[in-house]
């Protein structure tokens, strides 16, 4: 009986002391990192991951967050969702995991997300994109460095009608899967918002990971849309894209492909000009504002030197992540005498905070949600390279079209006036040749 | 539903239709005269089609006229269905044969995840696609609408070849019909001195060609990722299951089916687009448990 209550005593002791004083320093800091090693996503997971590892030894070479070595535990999200959830469990608990950053899929994301804070560990969503993860449940330990698909489809519906302010009919051909389905409907929600006259003639949905469009390509050419919008990625939009380019229908439309700027240089010759690009996030691996800016042109040639390929948004996605990362320690050990902080002073170091990854700014927001800018451009074909590259670029910036706090994001899409096509805050860049 | 809608979805729902035919009648083929489910036969798919795409790259790169695409696929069907499928026979199958089903299952479906790992430590994970197939022969307009003449014409064509091709093998040729003998009655056939063991890794080689050729083909039009065999495998179950297992004409009936009722149901409900082949599926099991084409069969003890 004593036994038990002295047992007792020492346990709500050692619970009591841990968590309020600041902690010590640990040899070193291990972030748990979920991505996609395996399935089709890794295409945006593999990226990811080799971002990850060269921007943490960067950040090691220069000693480190607060003098403290950073060690990557990878994890794949191809797995399934079950098996996921019990790798994260043992990252955090029996690796000693002190951050985590989660997930590609917004499904994982989801489902994480509350694995988090029942394990009480800050967990930095890095490039899953459901508006519902912060609009339907509020989290203590869960941020978002990048932005949602509400902020993402909203630009390229601006971009649309203000280019092309005569079109008429509008085709979706999007993946049949949670996030291609939320992408089209806040895509055209956006757009019925701006565009109110606007008429859709055909919503399809091909499986996810569809090796076949020939049907979708022979309807499309049959009911001839002025624009088809297609938010597919990865091998689905390369096939659709290129079965399209073969039977010469990818000029009869006009296409929107919001999520087209991760398959450019895997489409080389295949991709026309004309075609409207989104880059979830104002990331290209050419982007105009970051022509001298030494850090962006270094990273750039060095990731294409180590994998061969040029930096796709997964890749800024991950920069942005280990920058807030850094900058949520260094501002939460300032405020605490320069000492390493405690979790919870490490949580209120996210909250406002303002951070560079590779390009623009991002600012966490009170809901923990990232303000990120997003870039939209058109293809246009230039002879420095064998694949399509962007013109007429522009920047819509974070803060005009992220749903506002406490709000949902459909309901506001729904709402939006046509006036915010013209918005002083959107940035046309020019041509850059 | 118009005519001209009803001749579209038709022409498109043949292209698929043959596209997944090669695949499931290797897979059914497999299965009648080996009696095993083979889950790894989606590697044989995937793997065939990165090996085409290599060799069409190979192709280009050392600056070799692209038509030489066209036999390259076939070299790189019957190479994956000798090395794969012959290694896989000799070393794994073979220890299994009237071994639970259960097991056989499980043990095909763990040489499909290594298989799959395999491809993926060989050509990464980067999407391939190898689009000179598609382009060279250009386009055809029917009514108006543009065709690509490797998908409308090559890919069916192809499909009726292998048809006949198999039908003609196995009633017309020695081959065929020791094939045929061994399918009905091992042990009798084995009394006649026929060696079953030579006759199931023939079969075992031919069938898994016949996928890796479904894969080589597919590879000129759609894009190489990690993943693509398993949902071919679910597919070509679904076809084989609605043929009735072992029937080569079923498969391709089935097969049209399914690529018909996918594509019409395209332009008429495209929400039902994924669905459609088990709705059919699970339609024909309905009233013929043993699928469309099958016999009954009296059980051997």
């Amino acid at each position: 009986m004593f036994a038990k209550a002295a047992m007792a005593a020492l346990c709500a002791a050692i619970l009591a002391a841990t968590p309020a004083a600041a902690a010590d320093k640990p040899k070193e800091l291990v972030v748990g990192i979920t991505t996609f090693l395996s399935g089709p996503a890794s295409v945006f997971g593999v990226p990811g991951k080799h971002a990850a590892e060269m921007l943490i030894s960067d950040i090691n070479a220069k000693g480190g967050i607060l003098g403290v070595p950073v060690r990557p535990i990878f994890i794949d999200e191809g797995a399934g969702a079950n098996q996921l959830a019990s790798e994260y469990r043992r990252v955090a608990l029996n690796e000693g995991a002190q951050v985590m950053l989660a997930s590609v899929s917004s499904a994982n994301c989801l489902a994480l997300t509350p694995v988090a804070e029942d394990l009480e560990v800050p967990n930095i969503l890095w490039d899953c994109s459901s508006p519902r993860i912060f609009e339907d449940n509020s989290f203590k330990y869960s941020v978002r460095t990048q932005a949602h698909t509400g902020a993402e489809m909203l630009p390229a519906a601006l971009y649309l009608v203000k280019n092309y302010p005569n079109f008429k009919t509008v085709a979706g051909v999007n993946q049949d899967y949670a996030a291609g389905r939320d992408q089209w409907n806040l895509f055209l929600t956006a757009l019925k918002a701006l565009k109110p006259d606007v008429e859709v003639v055909a919503e399809l949905f091909p499986k996810f990971g569809a090796a076949d469009y020939s049907t979708e390509i022979s309807r499309l050419q049959a009911l001839k849309p002025d624009v088809v919008v297609n938010t597919a990625w990865g091998g689905d939009l390369d096939t659709f894209v290129q079965q399209a380019a073969a039977r010469g229908v990818m000029t009869q439309s006009t296409y929107v492909l919001p999520l087209g700027e991760s398959s450019l240089e895997r489409l080389g010759n295949a991709l026309p000009a004309g075609v409207i690009i989104g880059a979830r996030g104002d990331h290209y691996f050419l982007h105009p504002e970051y022509k001298a800016d030494a850090k962006f042109q270094d990273f750039v040639k060095r990731f294409h030197d180590k994998t061969g390929a040029y930096p796709i948004y997964p890749v800024f996605h991950m920069a942005q992540a280990l920058a807030a990362l850094e900058a949520a320690y260094d501002g939460a050990a300032q405020k605490n005498d320069g000492k390493w902080p405690s979790k919870e002073q490490l949580l209120d170091g996210f909250k406002g905070l303002k951070f560079r990854g590779l390009t623009s700014e991002v600012t966490i927001r009170e809901d923990n949600q990232g303000l990120e800018n997003q870039l939209i451009g058109t293809t246009v074909r230039l002879p420095d390279y064998p694949f399509a590259v962007l013109d007429k670029i522009t920047i819509y910036p974070g803060a005009l079209v992220t749903t506002p706090v406490g709000e949902k994001t459909a309901p506001w899409l729904a709402k939006l006036s046509p006036a915010m096509v013209n918005d002083p805050s959107i940035i046309t860049l020019n041509a850059s040749k | 539903m118009s005519f001209s809608v009803l001749l579209l979805a038709t022409l498109d729902g043949l292209s698929y239709g043959a596209q997944i035919f090669l695949v499931a009648v290797g897979l059914s083929l497999i299965f009648g005269v080996l009696r095993i489910v083979n889950v790894a036969h989606g590697s044989f798919y995937a793997i065939g089609a990165y090996v085409a795409a290599t060799f069409g790259m190979w192709i280009a790169a050392a600056g070799f006229s692209p038509w030489l695409s066209y036999p390259a696929m076939l070299l790189a069907a019957v190479g994956v269905g000798v090395v794969v499928g012959g290694v896989l026979e000799v070393t794994l199958l073979r220890r299994i044969y009237g071994k639970e089903q259960v097991l056989q299952l499980l043990i095909t479906f763990a040489a499909f995840m290594i298989l799959e790992d395999v491809q993926k430590a060989v050509w990464g994970v980067t999407p391939y696609f190898v689009n000179t197939p598609l382009s060279l022969l250009g386009t055809v307009s029917v009514m108006g609408i543009n065709y690509s003449v490797y998908q409308l014409a090559v890919l069916p064509l192809v499909a009726v070849v292998v048809l006949i091709g198999l039908r003609f093998v196995l009633r017309y040729t020695r081959v065929g019909r020791i094939v045929t003998a061994v399918t009905e009655d091992r042990e009798a056939s084995m009394a006649m001195g026929v060696d079953s063991s030579k006759v199931y890794l023939f079969t075992f080689i031919a069938g898994a060609s016949l996928a890796a050729f479904g894969g080589a083909l597919a590879s000129g039009s759609t894009s190489l990722v990690p993943g693509m065999g398993a949902g071919m495998i679910i597919l070509s179950f679904a076809v084989a299951a609605t043929a009735g297992l072992g029937q080569i004409e079923g498969a391709a009936v089935a097969a049209l089916m399914i690529g018909l009722g996918r594509s019409i149901a395209v332009y008429l409900a495209p929400e039902f687009d994924v669905v459609m082949p088990y709705l059919i599926m699970f339609i024909v099991l309905l009233f013929k448990p043993q699928g469309l084409f099958s016999t009954i069969q009296t059980r051997k003890v």
